[in-house]
């Protein structure tokens, strides 16, 4: 007991570190009003990779769909904020949305996933595209296909790193628990798991609506950090985006997912004016990391505190060895 | 509801099915012979536009030379394709493909888009628009051109996979590859082959299109790649007369829901459909089910 | 009232029956043998019994509280929970988990953590953990795989994995253990411990254990009671000792009368 209590210190000292450091970036002058929409997007897009990763890494079940569930709750924060613009009233948007992303992806998801491996990334490619479409046909209520402007901003950098944090906490605690596992032993293979009494639609779907309520969350969250949005910005492009930073970072490995998103937001800072070359050199990755690392640049692998305190320890140990030996001789 | 405009929309409807038909032709016959969804089948066809309208506004081919030529190129593409991206995949696992899949896509998407900018382009008059009236009923001669030109094509295919000795090995490779190559084929070549023949009906698509609307830009294979994936689907995915089916089927479905005046959702349909079908029915109408061997 | 019920059980593929009018019945704490040459149906009876596939005629019954409840069309998933558990005919082991998480899945329909309780990591689930860690490891330790618990299922030799397998499908606590050729692939003395082992489960676990296997010794050496099936036919059932003489069963496998 006492041993998990302190990985747990250990961890939220570790968070706290992070900010802290942000916090030096801001105050040191390094991050500048055009690096901060780096550092916000690498935010966003942990939040929506760590989803992604959860529905196809560890469930083992192909979703394209992300980019919709974004729009849901980027347009759900939106209109209610433009509303009632108070933090209330973006809370209460994130909400709605949550709520709305959860039942639609109950709903889609319960026949839906009975489908396997390409048929299912079709389907759920179409889904995304539905509801981008009804979107775009709401009326007044989200303006069509030329979106929705002048949307009150909201959001800052502790505020992300704190809805980054909680994310990241509820996926990762679902990950290492016996729901957790059950997940993982569907994806491992689905028969085996069925047959050793793991009820393999329960966890798939509460899988996909993870993914589906955190993706819109980060909808929520870009929406009120861009302050415009339109339906173009949640189409597939968007849910290759995430894909990207998933296969990058290792299908099944949480540790990846962070990492890719840093490295792979502040390449597109680096790469901004560049365009379509841009995405030719990330369409090129994709193919290369498929052939020679189908499991992603860092496959499975996954930092863990215990392994760390463990190596810490054992230099320590090493170390009081050694110096014991040379006093003795 | 307009009669007139109806029986309009179907006849269109017809046009639009050819089209999707020989898109759906493609991904169905990878599909079948390497279980793949060929992601960047829409990419060909886009080419086989841009190929088209290179040739005749560049070289100054007349519109036939300029269609066969743009078929030869693109199936050099398709096959080079299956080369570098595909092949090395072949043992992966079904997600590793289809992501590579996606990956050439947009690797082809955005090649274009740099090299030659997104903007669309006009395709160049090859062949003058001519407007013919039956009764009330109008057609151009594009779109007569268009079927004809489908109809011919889906019978060569036809032949070509009936009576041939590659045709053959395609059904073969197809059923068991392992088994194939036992007897003799050479299933790289086959599988080469056809890449070849769907990336050739794509091409043709594409220039038909050009054609018909005078213009092509390098996301334009984007959508249609997708309907007539649910074409394919529809049909029954893996059967070659499938294809040709759910193409006409999806032409028809799409025009009739302009018809009826819901042309903003007249995508959202085809996707819808494609779900009910891969729920109800996913071995499409002409399938058969196949259940996994424990 | 017997423990599991199987009455006039068909399964048809397209044409083909490849389970036909089978009748079966098994009781406590018994060792059933299931044989017949290759393609008889015999897995294709696991998988109806367990639940992968449906019957397409027949009836299955388990006996549950004094009553006997139809499984027919249940799930696979609810069937493991109601006692049947099984082992694969080729190893479906969860390769990239540890042989412990393997064990632990097994174990989860049954001792399941409350949703709120691992997200906020109350203690109650750290309890739960600890608990169904202990649990999972005194499991290995009967089997000798407790050295191996976090070595990942795939790293495994393939004697250990077939161990894992059997110690995964013990693990959901059945009633009814089916095996699906255990022995596949092994030399005599890996048999023999087999053989051993199989004998020790049905004594230390009082359950019922159905066995597939190609092994004649084993089969004849263990199990108290054999069913013989070809193309999807019950065409013997006895005493080992009765079906090795049984003509019947001869041809089957021998394919003809042998004249001399």
């Amino acid at each position: 007991m006492k041993k998990n209590l302190k990985y747990n210190a250990l961890w939220l000292l570790f968070a706290v570190v992070i900010y802290g450091l942000i916090y030096l970036l801001y105050f040191t002058g390094v991050i500048t009003p055009f690096t901060e929409y780096t550092l916000i997007m690498i935010g966003i897009n942990i939040i929506l990779a760590l989803g992604l990763n959860l529905i196809i890494g560890f469930a083992g079940q192909f979703s394209l769909g992300h980019a919709g569930f974004m729009a849901i709750g980027a347009y759900s924060a939106s209109i209610l904020s433009i509303k009632f613009p108070t933090m209330g009233g973006f809370f209460l948007g994130i909400l709605v949305g949550m709520v709305i992303a959860g039942i639609i992806a109950l709903v889609v998801g319960l026949p839906t996933l009975r489908l396997k491996g390409d048929y299912l990334a079709i389907a759920t490619l179409g889904i995304s595209e539905i509801i981008r479409i009804v979107i775009i046909n709401m009326g007044t209520l989200t303006n069509g296909p030329a979106g929705l402007f002048g949307i009150p901003p909201m959001v800052n950098w502790p505020l992300i790193f704190g809805f980054v944090a909680v994310v990241s906490l509820v996926i990762i605690n679902y990950i290492r628990s016996g729901a957790g596992r059950a997940t993982q032993a569907i994806r491992e293979d689905e028969i085996a798991a069925e047959s050793m009494g793991v009820n393999t639609t329960k966890y798939k779907v509460i899988a996909f609506i993870i993914g589906a309520v955190t993706a819109s969350v980060a909808g929520a969250l870009y929406a009120s950090y861009i302050q415009t949005i339109t339906p173009k910005d949640f189409g597939f492009m968007k849910s290759i985006d995430i894909l990207i930073i998933v296969v990058f970072g290792g299908i099944g490995s949480v540790s990846g997912t962070f990492v890719a998103a840093i490295v792979l937001g502040i390449l597109n800072m680096l790469l901004q004016d560049a365009g379509a070359l841009r995405m030719i050199i990330y369409a090129l990755a994709l193919i290369v990391i498929m052939i020679y690392k189908p499991g992603g640049l860092l496959g499975t692998w996954e930092f863990s505190m215990k392994g760390f305190v463990t190596r810490v320890n054992k230099k320590e140990e090493t170390a009081d060895v050694s110096t014991k030996r040379e006093k003795s001789n | 509801m307009d009669g007139q405009l109806l029986v309009q929309q179907l006849v269109n409807g017809l046009f639009l099915g050819s089209i999707y038909a020989l898109l759906a032709l493609g991904y169905t016959m990878v599909y079948g012979i390497i279980k793949l969804i060929n992601f960047a089948h829409g990419e060909i066809y886009m080419i086989g536009g841009f190929l088209g309208y290179f040739f005749i506004n560049h070289l100054k081919l007349g519109f036939f030379p300029a269609l066969i030529l743009a078929m030869a190129g693109a199936a050099i593409v398709g096959v080079l394709i299956e080369l570098l991206a595909y092949r090395p995949l072949r043992k992966s696992t079904r997600i590793a493909a289809l992501i590579t899949a996606i990956g050439v896509s947009f690797l082809l998407q955005n090649s274009m888009i740099y090299f030659f900018g997104p903007d669309k382009r006009s395709f160049p008059q090859a062949i003058k628009h001519v407007s013919y009236n039956f009764g009330f009923i109008q057609v151009s001669n594009i779109q007569l051109l268009i079927l004809a030109t489908a109809v011919i094509l889906m019978i060569v295919l036809q032949l070509i996979i009936k009576k041939t000795k590659m045709g053959k090995a395609m059904r073969a490779v197809s059923v068991d590859a392992d088994a194939a190559q036992l007897m003799g084929i050479n299933v790289n070549r086959t599988i080469s082959f056809t890449f070849a023949l769907g990336s050739a009906l794509a091409a043709a698509a594409g220039i038909l299109i050009g054609l018909y609307y005078n213009s092509i830009d390098p996301m334009m294979g984007v959508v249609p790649g997708l309907k007539s994936f649910v074409a394919a689907v529809l049909g029954g995915i893996g059967i070659i007369p499938g294809a040709a089916l759910g193409g006409f089927v999806i032409g028809l479905l799409e025009t009739f829901t302009i018809a009826i005046g819901f042309s903003e959702y007249k995508d959202a349909l085809v996707y819808a459909l494609l779900i009910v079908i891969l729920l109800i029915r996913p071995a499409g109408i002409l399938g058969k089910n196949l259940k996994e061997k424990v | 009232m017997s423990l599991l019920n199987v009455k006039n059980l068909t399964k048809n593929f397209g044409g083909l029956a490849a389970v036909s009018n089978v009748t079966m019945t098994f009781e406590p704490n018994e060792l059933v043998g299931l044989i017949g040459p290759n393609g008889a149906g015999k897995t294709t009876l696991f998988n109806l019994l367990t639940g992968v596939y449906e019957p397409s005629e027949g009836l299955i019954t388990i006996e549950r509280s004094g009553k006997q409840q139809t499984i027919n069309g249940l799930k696979p998933y609810k069937i493991a929970d109601l006692g049947l558990g099984r082992t694969f005919q080729n190893i479906r082991l969860f390769k990239d988990l540890t042989v412990l998480d393997n064990v632990l899945i097994a174990m989860n329909s049954k001792n399941s953590e409350s949703f709120l309780s691992s997200i906020l990591r109350l203690p109650d689930f750290y309890k739960k953990e600890a608990q169904l860690q202990a649990q999972a490891a005194e499991l290995l330790a009967i089997f000798n795989l407790q050295d191996q618990a976090l070595a990942l299922a795939k790293n495994l030799s393939y004697g250990q994995q077939r161990r894992l397998e059997i110690v995964r499908a013990l693990a959901t606590k059945p009633k009814v253990l089916f095996l699906d050729e255990p022995a596949a692939g092994m030399n005599p003395q890996e048999t023999q411990e087999l053989t051993q082992l199989i004998r020790k489960i049905q004594k230390d676990f009082k359950l019922t254990i159905v066995l597939i296997e190609h092994d004649m010794s084993l089969v004849m050496d263990v199990c108290q009671r054999i069913y013989v099936l070809e193309y999807g036919r019950l065409i013997a059932h006895g005493l080992p000792d009765e079906i090795k003489n049984n003509p019947q069963v001869i041809e089957a496998y021998l394919g003809g009368e042998l004249t001399c």
